[in-house]
């Protein structure tokens, strides 16, 4: 009897320990340290109440980034799913039928590698990448467009506050989109190639068998994905960092950015975790809401 | 049989986590007290150093390395050899030592620079900074008759004082200006214009000779808002400026920052600035210049050290005050802006607060100055640390700006004061208008509004400036 809970205990404390200590002990902190106008710097601090979220009601700096963060919300998993589903099924079902089924493009294994790319990569890597690549005078993005002659187009990406966003966008697609690719990829494969066949056979067309047979037969895998992607999107701290510092002005700021420059570079982490503690909450309603909306019965067929 | 419900299992885990909220909070509990216990003083050791007490110092890893902090080291460590010295060189200081201000246990020197600086509202407030009025008082090194204050630049001071407090020694002297490369001026005939008709009439033939007038960077484009202050306070003195450090209603709506304003936005408006430029960064601008494609960049005397690596042979870049707006500008041409940088700090709780300062006054020596100058190509708060010396050429131009302004250099605070009103709202509001979306005086009104949100803001500490 005691054998076994001993058993029991030896595989659970450590890990719940970790976890008490490296992430439920840092959130109950943060909302303890939200009720202050702790500045981070010594161990003196008062308790100001919930003067730090009146603070945030009013703060537009703070409005204008999460305005940002819904953009990417309803942007970015729309824009990376589609983008993957369509690499995916052009892989794996969007080449020739013969008898032997139907096939992926030519050269299929060869894109499945080349659009995993990003995903090796760091994300400090992507970010100082894509920062040249967007860069007026060297930067590859101008070049390609001076040198099919659309001089015109070749503005500064990042210098101007209509641009700075979705050049943020695009690179957040683009260093996600592989990994779904692969992702749906995989789905695709334990899918029985016989299915594709009779609508093939039935005269269903390519987009029909997407949208009617692929993308039902992968909605578990999409729904994972769309969580994963609004984390992303709740997120993108480190790409905004790197790439525009949340500007110009506060054309791109992200949420995650404001709360960082918050703590550390105005010395304000009471302020800061008030940020954290909205975010928190935000993050969880998001979650919540997704789950039921998504929530259905499995398909059947 | 007993069996883990869901439930217990919660429950279980919120025990745990509140043991790890008891066990590790960010917020640190005990008051620790500071090591000020001062040791006997002698003619030699005047600020009473414990000989024996460890001295722990971080450097900022940036442009200027941590070797000369090395060898300022050997040196303290000649004076006491019975001292151990913890040497450690960081790029991110807040976040590095954030947590160890917080435990009470920060280091006993802290070169605090960089773009993750801890943020001096916040320590200044907190008090946790030792006031280094004792220092400026103590003798110095090479001269027992005089004075620490006595041999620093004018300047490293007031950049170093907050409400009359010196707490921070700045230790590089930076001069800002307008950069241009002496080699290529030669070459096509043109000289640095001394007034701002000048300097227009300059920049229409530079560009009819097919090269961009200036180039400035967008990401940080409040290197651009340094011209206009510096051109503001040779047109309406010193007084435009201090009520700008003081946050003082309308201070950025004064005249002669609008008159300047609307000189450097005649460059956005006439075509002067290089296209593409509001895209850059500092090290793409600068790079663009270092290459030939513009002729003026606007920074400071750290420029030459950063473009180090694509600065071509023989480019000769010097840098010259700002331009004279009018004829009867309040300051002369000579007027520039030249103030501390690279600020070294001695928190006030530092178990070593006495080797602290005397770690600063062994840097503000003469070998210890002329030794940094030497590794780092850059001048420091000594006065005449770098006589004698064979020096590059954009810092030979720097030393013949000072002995130019006769004591004319001047800076503004508010940018050390009220660090994010500078980052964040001049850079903004600097780029709209070099980039034609807003106008001068739209200008003046967007900064005062954000000058006067920290005017009114309490969790901001605001100070004086006399």
């Amino acid at each position: 009897m005691w054998g076994k809970r001993l058993f029991i205990a030896v595989f659970l404390i450590p890990p719940l320990l970790l976890y008490g200590i490296f992430v439920v002990s840092p959130y109950a902190q943060a909302f303890q340290i939200s009720g202050t106008n702790w500045s981070g710097l010594s161990p003196a601090y008062e308790f100001v109440g919930l003067d730090n979220f009146r603070r945030l009601l009013d703060d537009g700096y703070f409005w204008t980034a999460l305005k940002h963060n819904g953009l990417l919300l309803v942007l970015l998993p729309v824009a990376t799913i589609m983008l993957g589903l369509f690499f995916a099924s052009m892989i794996s079902v969007g080449g020739r039928a013969d008898r032997a089924g139907v096939h992926g493009v030519r050269g299929s294994g060869f894109y499945r590698v080349v659009y995993f790319f990003p995903q090796v990569l760091s994300v400090a890597i992507i970010g100082v990448l894509w920062k040249e690549m967007y860069a007026p005078h060297t930067g590859m993005i101008n070049g390609f467009l001076r040198g099919i002659g659309l001089d015109g187009l070749a503005v500064a990406w990042l210098g101007d506050p209509r641009f700075s966003f979705w050049c943020v966008l695009a690179v957040l697609v683009w260093m996600n989109v592989g990994f779904y690719v692969v992702l749906f990829g995989a789905a695709m494969q334990s899918i029985p190639r016989d299915l594709y066949e009779a609508a093939l056979l039935d005269g269903a067309g390519r987009v029909t068998t997407l949208v009617r047979v692929t993308v039902p037969l992968l909605w578990d895998t999409i729904q994972v994905a769309w969580v994963y992607l609004a984390i992303v999107a709740i997120d993108g701290f480190a790409v905004v960092q790197i790439i525009t510092d949340g500007g110009p002005g506060s054309s791109s700021d992200v949420v995650g950015l404001r709360l960082y420059k918050t703590a550390f570079a105005d010395g304000q982490f009471g302020y800061a975790s008030a940020i954290g503690v909205a975010m928190f909450f935000l993050t969880l309603t998001v979650a919540v809401m997704f789950l039921r909306v998504t929530r259905r019965e499995r398909v059947e067929l | 049989m007993y069996r883990l419900s869901r439930r217990g299992l919660l429950q279980g885990a919120a025990g745990v986590a509140a043991a790890g909220t008891l066990g590790g909070c960010a917020m640190g509990g005990d008051d620790a007290k500071g090591g000020d216990a001062k040791g006997a003083t002698s003619a030699n050791n005047p600020l009473g150093v414990k000989e024996d007490a460890p001295l722990e110092v971080v450097i900022f890893n940036g442009g200027f390395g941590e070797e000369y902090a090395k060898a300022h080291e050997a040196l303290y460590k000649e004076r006491y050899p019975k001292a151990e010295i913890k040497h450690s060189a960081t790029q991110q200081i807040a976040e590095t030592l954030q947590p160890r201000f917080v435990a009470g246990d920060p280091p006993d020197v802290i070169d605090n620079s960089g773009g993750s600086q801890i943020d001096f509202n916040g320590l200044v407030s907190q008090g946790a900074l030792t006031d280094l009025g004792e220092l400026l008082d103590a003798p110095s090194l090479d001269d027992p008759a005089k004075k620490v204050r006595d041999t620093l630049l004018p300047g490293i001071v007031d950049v170093g004082s907050y409400d009359g407090k010196f707490l921070t020694l700045n230790y590089a002297y930076s001069a800002y200006g307008i950069w241009y490369s002496k080699k290529l001026f030669d070459a096509k005939g043109w000289e640095y214009p001394k007034t701002w008709a000048d300097m227009i009439a300059l920049c229409k033939t530079i560009k009819a000779a097919g090269m961009a007038p200036w180039t400035y960077t967008g990401v940080h484009a409040r290197y651009m808002s340094w011209p206009i202050l510096a051109a503001a306070a040779k047109l309406g003195g010193i007084e435009v400026i201090k009520a700008i450090d003081n946050l003082e209603p309308n201070a950025w709506k004064h005249e002669a920052v609008k008159a300047a304003a609307d000189a450097y936005y005649q460059l956005a408006v006439d075509g002067f600035l290089q296209p593409g430029a509001e895209g850059m960064d500092h090290i793409q601008a600068q790079t663009e210049w270092c290459r030939g494609h513009a002729a003026f960049v606007s920074c400071g005397s750290w420029l030459e050290n950063e473009q180090k690596s694509v600065t071509p042979p023989g480019f000769d870049m010097a840098v010259a005050p700002t331009p004279s707006l009018t004829t009867g500008d309040k300051l002369p041409f000579g007027a520039f802006r030249g103030t501390g940088s690279e600020p070294f700090i001695v928190p006030a709780k530092g178990k070593n607060v006495r080797g602290g300062m005397e770690y600063l006054r062994v840097m503000l020596s003469r070998k210890a100055a002329a030794d940094f100058t030497t590794k780092v190509s850059s001048l420091t708060a000594v006065t005449g640390a770098a006589d004698g010396l064979s020096l590059s050429p954009g810092l030979t131009s720097v030393t013949e700006l000072i002995d130019a302004s006769q004591g004319s250099a001047f800076t503004w605070l508010y940018s050390t004061y009220y660090r994010k009103l500078e980052r964040e709202r001049v850079n903004a509001a600097s780029l709209e208008l070099f980039t034609k979306r807003i106008t001068a005086s739209q200008w003046c009104d967007q900064v005062q509004k954000s000058a006067d949100e920290f005017a009114k803001d309490p969790a901001i500490k605001k100070y004086k400036r006399s």
